[in-house]
């Protein structure tokens, strides 16, 4: 009985965590299908998303769920100013060229964040209606592990609907397809582009907000480690492919959580895990678990 | 009698559902010149990447005999134990080393066949240096053959179209191969180049005593310099012979003409 | 000719060089040496990050792994046996190291075939992949490096990190092996092996037609690579004196990155010049994050800024190249023999 009520706490825990991962691996995954771009900085986006809300329930006095939708906006416009400075003027350029302006615009979010927000950690305002324990059986269980999955799921749906029935989805599927004759068929490739970077940093501000609740400090480096592990779960899953990042997010969050519950020795080398996992993966199957295999054209 | 140079049994040639080529047979003896024409997406190149190793077929085998003597299966190996072997290519859309210079794009076809190790060319020991001077005069010469000594510091991709096929061709021979493949040396070319590059694939041929394998669509090359002819349309062999029975062959003539 | 007066050049740099490191030993205060010795720390490293990502195409982002490996290759090996039972005192040392103490030389060497070897382990499976997948593959195998590092308390000292490493580095050594590296990569890249992964760079499918083994001249130029990096790590290890896991984070390959990337991909003067800006630089930009007696006023310093101008300049830098300002026109025009 104590054993069945532990593991489905831990289950609880890897899901939650899973759900956190895998919201901001769609961001990485959308970026990606787009313009095979690892956007690096987004896991800073993350971060920022955390710190918007932060401030907005501390020094203003709107409503804390008004600033949990006001937040995530504008983080979603800072992606796309991201993308048009450090991304945009390198467009076509070698993907080494990118990805090398991607660490620098990573790097530039992070310090700039010790500067704007000092690197003493905060504690993030957990609204009082998140932050309470319920006792289920024999374990007690923060209310907030439960609206976390909650709150994945609808933004799925709604994310799927987005993708699979409206024209903008549509066009957004098209390009990840196939950019050069998508965007021979009058698709808005610039409007496109910003409207995939405004959602995913959304979701990686949402999913920010989700994290501060169950993880309540803030640093301004906190976007890092969580950024590399989602981009892995987004390979992991195969990269491009939204519903394949979910899953590897669930696959890492629940592996993270189930190494530390049953094997507590090698608690040590959480970090570890994922990159371990990455590694296998791109050597069995690079293209992920749910992405297609691509033969290069001679 | 000896065994082919070249010998292809039986090959298949899936990607998912598309076959790109199926149950081809063929066969080029020492000192031959053989084409391989049909229309656009028949499966040519397919079969360059086979036989170089780009691909692994899904059926069937490839049998390459350097001297007529001893076999080797080439299904299998990787492209550049292929090369060393001795056959090597050219690429239908150029695939020069665009950043280096030309004389380094022949030079580095010589590497193959170094001898030394890493280590004593960073030294620089006596022998090395010996090869490496043998070497460059070899890729200078076979840039002076192609006609492009004067380019020889220039960066390949600032070449012009028609160099650049000829600079691919040199690179592959600093491999020093025994058969050499060459997928549409004539792309892009006028009339008179053509003519000229007819002249330079018969010298090559006997100056280093080679066996060509060739795609091409200038109908006027491969007819005038090829002994048999292999015709491939739809991934399957239509007809083959000699170039007198392959103008007059009727199938040939339909698939080019697009009767269906 | 030509190659009479290229050595005669080289002779001049190199005289120079030894004129100049004497003269800063002789004259400098403590602070500007150390800068120097880190320059010369940073043209090794730039060469040999440049190596595998320039020269031969491969975007790795492992460096401060291998770099780990060599610091504590060389913490361990040169660091006293009193000394050792001072730093482990919360778990002893394994016993096979406890009595070790080795001289300078042979413990830089261990520390590049270690990670030289390490390299080979690595790079095998994974080089085979390309751009962005060997790039996250690589950054995760150095995380992995500095997890298991903080981890191995009986080998590493865990999270507490090594302390005492005698101060063997000075500017001798540091700029001692920057010249061996920049000898050995532009010796390599003159000969067959280093045209071979121009090659490999170049274009994958054509070198393998031309008879290039892809996996034995990546794994080979990888290996290379690595073994500068850990030698560099090492001369890291005997400058600062102390070391420990966190000092190998990302952030020390993304260092190695911009020098590399302003230095040039592939280029290996442009890389010495960038390594000995980059770290004067990083070091005149300290102000920026420390507060300044000025005598009449006190400014205050913002931690952090220095790394904001860092990226900036990083940002900047990629940006401006692709769009060919600070792109020399064309190399070779700069000849000015004709024969």
């Amino acid at each position: 009985m104590g054993d069945v009520s532990i593991f489905l706490q831990h289950l609880t825990n890897g899901v939650s965590l899973g759900s956190l991962y895998a919201l901001i691996a769609i961001g990485y995954t959308m970026v990606y299908g787009i313009l095979r771009l690892i956007n690096f900085a987004h896991g800073d986006i993350f971060m920022l998303g955390v710190y918007l809300t932060y401030y907005g329930v501390t020094y203003t006095s709107l409503p804390w769920w008004l600033v949990f939708i006001l937040a995530p906006l504008l983080t979603g416009f800072i992606g796309i100013l991201l993308e048009r400075v450090a991304y945009k003027p390198l467009r076509g350029s070698a993907r080494i060229t990118i990805l090398i302006s991607a660490i620098g615009a990573s790097f530039l979010l992070q310090n700039l964040g010790i500067v704007i927000f000092g690197g003493r950690p905060r504690a993030f305002p957990v609204p009082q209606m998140l932050n309470h324990v319920i006792r289920l059986g024999g374990v007690s269980i923060n209310v907030v592990t439960f609206i976390i999955p909650a709150v994945t799921i609808v933004l799925l749906l709604g994310l799927t609907y987005f993708t699979t029935k409206t024209k903008t989805g549509l066009a957004m599927r098209a390009l990840s397809k196939d950019y050069e004759t998508a965007s021979l068929m009058g698709i808005d490739i610039n409007k496109i582009i910003s409207i995939t970077f405004l959602m995913g940093s959304f979701l990686a501000a949402i999913g920010g907000i989700l994290w501060g609740s169950r993880y309540p400090q803030l640093m301004p480096l906190m976007g890092s480690m969580p950024g590399l592990k989602s981009f892995i779960a987004a390979v992991v899953g195969g990269i491009g492919n939204i519903t394949g990042a979910v899953v590897g997010g669930f696959i890492l969050g629940l592996g993270e959580i189930m190494l530390v519950a049953f094997l507590p020795r090698l608690s040590g080398y959480r970090d570890a895990f994922a990159f371990v996992l990455l590694i296998i993966i791109l050597l069995v199957k690079p293209s992920g678990l749910m992405g297609d295999n691509v033969t290069e054209k001679v | 009698m000896n065994s082919p140079m070249l010998k292809i049994e039986n090959l298949v040639m899936r990607f998912g559902g598309v076959v790109a080529c199926n149950d081809f047979t063929a066969e080029i003896k020492e000192g031959q010149i053989v084409g391989l024409i049909g229309p656009n997406g028949a499966g040519k190149t397919t079969i360059f990447n086979v036989v170089t190793g780009v691909y692994k077929p899904t059926a069937g085998q490839i049998l390459f005999s350097p001297n007529g003597i001893e076999q080797h299966q080439l299904t299998g190996l990787s492209p550049d134990k292929i090369a060393k072997l001795g056959v090597c290519r050219t690429f239908q859309n150029i695939r020069l080393f665009g950043e280096l210079t030309v004389l380094e794009n022949v030079f580095i076809g010589n590497h193959l066949r170094v001898k030394s190790d890493v280590f004593s060319t960073v030294l620089r020991l006596p022998h090395y240096v010996a090869e490496e001077k043998r070497l460059y005069e070899k890729s200078l010469y076979l840039l002076e053959k192609i006609g492009l000594q004067d380019t020889k510091d220039e960066k390949a991709s600032s070449l012009p179209y028609g160099m650049q096929r000829r600079l691919e061709i040199a690179r592959a021979l600093a491999t020093d191969p025994r058969l050499l493949l060459l997928d549409e040396p004539a792309a892009g070319m006028n009339p008179q180049e053509t003519r000229e590059l007819i002249e330079f694939i018969r010298e090559i041929k006997d100056e280093f005593d080679l066996t060509i394998f060739l795609i091409e669509h200038h109908m006027e090359v491969i007819m005038e310099i090829s002994e048999k002819i292999y015709v491939l349309d739809h991934g399957v062999l239509i007809a083959q012979g000699n170039p007198s029975e392959i103008q007059r062959n009727e199938k040939v003539v339909e698939a080019y003409l697009g009767v269906g | 000719m030509r190659e009479k007066n290229k050595r005669h050049v080289t002779l001049l740099i190199l005289a120079l060089t030894i004129l100049g490191l004497f003269l800063a030993n002789r004259f400098l205060d403590p602070y500007k040496v150390r800068v120097i010795n880190l320059s010369g720390i940073y043209v090794t490293l730039g060469l040999s990050m440049n190596l595998i990502n320039g020269m031969t195409g491969m975007f790795s982002l492992g460096h401060a792994g291998f770099m780990a490996v060599g610091a504590y290759t060389v913490g361990i090996l040169t660091m006293p046996i009193t000394m050792k039972e001072m730093n482990f005192f919360m778990q002893p040392i394994v016993p096979f190291l406890a009595n070790v103490e080795w001289g300078f030389l042979p413990a830089l060497i261990a520390a590049g075939l270690i990670s030289a070897l390490l390299g080979v382990l690595i790079g095998a499976p994974v080089l085979r992949l390309t751009d962005d997948y060997l790039a996250i593959a690589t950054l995760g195998f150095a995380e992995i490096i500095r997890v298991v590092f903080t981890n191995t308390q009986s080998l590493t000292n865990g999270a507490l990190g090594l302390k005492g490493i005698p101060n063997y580095t000075n500017t001798w050594w540091s700029w001692g092996v920057a010249l061996v590296t920049i000898w050995f990569i532009s010796y390599l890249m003159r000969g067959t092996y280093g045209k071979a992964f121009l090659a490999v760079r170049e274009d994958e499918v054509a070198a393998r037609a031309m008879g290039i083994n892809l996996f034995k001249h990546k794994v080979m130029s990888f290996a290379f690579g690595c073994f500068f990096a850990g030698v560099a790590g090492g001369l890291m290890a005997g400058l600062l004196g102390t070391i420990d896991p966190n000092m190998f984070r990302i952030t020390l390959t993304f260092n190695i990155l911009l020098i590399v990337v302003l230095g040039g991909l592939g280029k290996i003067g442009g890389t010495i010049i960038a390594a000995v800006i980059v770290t004067a630089g990083m070091e005149t930009l300290r102000f920026l994050d420390e507060s300044m007696d000025l005598g009449f006023v006190q400014i205050k310093g913002i931690p952090g800024m220095r790394m904001v101008v860092f990226s900036i300049i990083l940002i900047v830098a990629v940006i401006l190249r692709e769009k060919g300002l600070l792109r020399r026109p064309k190399g070779r025009e700069f000849t000015y023999v004709k024969n």
